[in-house]
């Protein structure tokens, strides 16, 4: 099983301001058709960006001043709906290695944290500020480090937060943690056993 | 004293995880065509099998057909995936219903209508509603495709064990109004991610009297709420809901899992994280107006201003107004709709179906709406045609349709196109949910979707029928 430590992020941003931000922006359910994750980074957004480009805006995704961003920055809620894993999955092959947030729903961050990508929160008026930053300056290189819990980027310095086993998973790269559901096969069995539905009227 | 929650969570602990977490036995585990494959193909390449193959049943839902059954199917993306699970579940000997099977169905259909869903399991299944099959007294959750390996291959999950709301619903349910929009109202009341974080226990006097159809139409719309899961606890209903059906206890064995069931309600005096109350007196049949569950108003009440919105809304509801091409202020009644969608794991059971058409029975679809019923399984779907509903729908002009998850999500060729507006008994109102990325969704129960079928707009469905008249 995986190994592979997350310590620290570090490279430019890219911006996605809005609140509850779902899974079908994420990822539009019609791009599910398929049965490998591969290609996902070209439908990242797509509807948004399809929408954006009619009205004559760039989105974000789009924006030439955030290619090659490693940081999403996002708000409240973000990847609520679905659980499907093509959204993080879409992310992390567009090449997005962490996201920084005010909040994210359930699933989302279960779903993330298990393809090693630290979706970690922050206070509203930092990531407010973040956003405001990358928007600004988008070339501003920007350090999400695990170690210290704390995201840097110009004169921003602030706290971010984890839940402690997401955190322990990630820094540990014990992210992929189907070897240790393996390593006490005889207490999930025993576990079985002992269920009533199982035993006493199966 | 504990609730519930705590006693299933007890039950099913395998162990402590170094990471602070808890591995957790799945007594169920569902799944089906969309978020499968990829867990498959990462078993193989760790040289895994499922460890317990008889706790994983497979149907076919999300991508399939439901204007034929004919294999091939005629999308070939389909077929594929279709193949891919038939492959799959032959390979390691897990119970499939696929196309055209007498059980085949939306995933949380089937579970409960098959007895598969019972009080006091573990349930996970790749598919955020999965929280529908609480309305047992379960523990069900949707889980993401690496989770859905995880269970393959070990039956377990790493989880946080959830902090415990108690959502009671006081009063009565009036004439017109439904356990959906008792979901949707409450939605609104907590926000759409209130209950991040939580599990849902819904109690109070609306909750003891519904169905389990309704219940689960309540459950169902837990995740709309944030909430992972939601359930109610075991009583009589769910009882003689599961009595007689083919995977419930029978025999002796029946007596002894009711006592147990009976024994997993949450203690009376048990400790909870927090406590709400919902008043069902004051709810009226509700319709969405924006872009999530929680933008929603009830019926004869007008769309809010933003500016009069706590300010985290303003933005989001100014843009959700724009591109439903509604105004402040306006009313959702008039609202033209395209389309009249009824379906969903949220709404299309026989109890759905039954109301749908009590509306309908007599009357014409609006020339300009397309009409479409999925029935949410091949059980649905016979037992509603034993009862003639088929014919009253077709009748009205409605399209009887195969079953499927359909236009809810728009995976199949069942699709919004352009800026269609959409009367749906599905769970979201997302951008470009039903397949067309300027769709716009109302949601509401099957009788109000009926009624703004016939009418060619949204109307108040307790206008359309006679007080006291058969819509529950």
């Amino acid at each position: 099983m995986s190994v592979s430590r997350i310590v620290s992020v570090a490279g430019r941003g890219l911006p996605l301001v809005g609140d509850d931000i779902d899974t079908d922006r994420i990822m539009p359910a019609r791009h599910l058709r398929a049965i490998t994750f591969d290609g996902l980074e070209q439908h990242l957004f797509g509807d948004d960006r399809a929408h954006a480009a009619r009205d004559g805006r760039i989105h974000p995704v789009d924006d030439p001043r955030f290619a090659g961003a490693s940081l999403m920055v996002v708000n409240s809620n973000f990847g609520c709906g679905s659980s499907r894993e093509h959204a993080p999955q879409g992310i992390v092959r567009w090449g997005i290695r962490g996201i920084i947030g005010e909040s994210f729903s359930e699933i989302f961050f279960g779903n993330a944290v298990m393809l090693g990508l630290p979706a970690v929160t922050a206070a509203p008026a930092d990531v407010a500020a973040l956003q405001a930053q990358i928007e600004h300056e988008p070339q501003t290189p920007i350090d999400l480090d695990l170690t210290t819990m704390r995201a840097h980027a110009g004169s921003l310095d602030f706290p971010v937060h984890l839940p402690p086993a997401a955190h322990d998973a990630l820094v540990t790269g014990r992210w992929d943690g189907l070897g240790l559901l393996l390593q006490d096969f005889d207490q999930v069995r025993k576990t079985a056993a002992a269920l009533p539905y199982l035993r006493d009227f199966a | 004293m504990p609730t519930l929650l705590d006693k299933i969570w007890e039950l099913h602990t395998v162990r402590r995880l170094p990471t602070g977490q808890t591995q957790i036995f799945i007594g169920l585990h569902l799944i089906h065509e969309v978020t499968t494959p990829q867990a498959f193909a990462m078993l193989r390449e760790r040289g895994l099998r499922p460890a317990f193959p008889d706790r994983i049943f497979g149907t076919m839902d999300h991508i399939i057909p439901t204007s034929s059954l004919r294999r091939p199917t005629a999308d070939p993306v389909a077929e594929a995936m279709i193949t891919t699970l038939e492959e799959n579940c032959r390979e390691h000997h897990i119970p499939l219903y696929g196309l055209g099977d007498a059980h085949q169905g939306i995933v949380h259909v089937i579970g409960p209508e098959m007895g598969l869903t019972q009080p006091g399991m573990t349930i996970a299944c790749g598919d955020s509603h999965t929280s529908t099959h609480g309305a047992f007294g379960a523990l069900a959750f949707g889980i993401g495709t690496s989770q859905v390996r995880d269970v393959l291959a070990s039956q377990c999950l790493a989880m946080d064990k959830p902090k415990l709301r108690r959502v009671r619903f006081e009063g009565r349910m009036g004439p017109g109004v439904t356990a959906k929009d008792l979901a949707l109202a409450m939605i609104r009341q907590l926000g759409v991610n209130g209950g991040v974080g939580f599990a849902y226990e819904y109690t109070g006097e609306a909750v003891a009297g519904m169905t389990m159809d309704e219940r689960m139409t309540l459950c169902n719309l837990s995740i709309e709420g944030g909430a992972r899961m939601g359930y109610v606890n075991p009583d009589d209903t769910t009882f003689a809901f599961l009595r007689g059906r083919s995977h419930a206890p029978s025999g002796e064995a029946w007596d002894r899992a009711v006592a147990w069931w009976r024994s997993l309600a949450s203690d009376p005096g048990a400790a909870i994280d927090d406590e709400c109350v919902v008043d069902v007196n004051r709810i009226a049949p509700v319709v969405t107006w924006g872009t999530n569950p929680g933008q929603s108003v009830a019926v004869d009440e007008p769309i809010p201003d933003p500016v009069a919105l706590p300010p985290g809304e303003r933005d989001a509801a100014l843009e959700a107004l724009q591109f439903m091409g509604f105004e402040a202020g306006e009313s959702v009644q008039g609202r033209r709709v395209d389309v009249a969608f009824i379906g969903s794991c949220t709404n299309a059971r026989l109890s759905d179906l039954r109301a749908a058409a009590d509306v309908v029975r007599g009357q014409r679809v609006a020339r300009h709406v397309r009409g479409l019923v999925v029935p949410g399984s091949r059980e649905v779907q016979r037992a509603a045609e034993r009862e003639g509903l088929h014919t009253v729908f077709e009748a009205a002009g409605f399209e009887w349709r195969e079953p499927g998850c359909s236009l809810c999500l728009g995976m199949n060729d069942d699709r919004l196109s352009g800026a269609e507006t959409c009367a749906s008994s599905s769970n979201r109102n997302f951008r470009g949910r039903q397949g067309s990325p300027t769709g716009r969704t109302l949601l509401m129960s099957p009788a109000m979707v009926a009624a703004a079928a016939v009418a060619g707009k949204v109307v108040d469905v307790r206008r359309v029928i006679p007080r006291g008249g058969a819509v529950q």
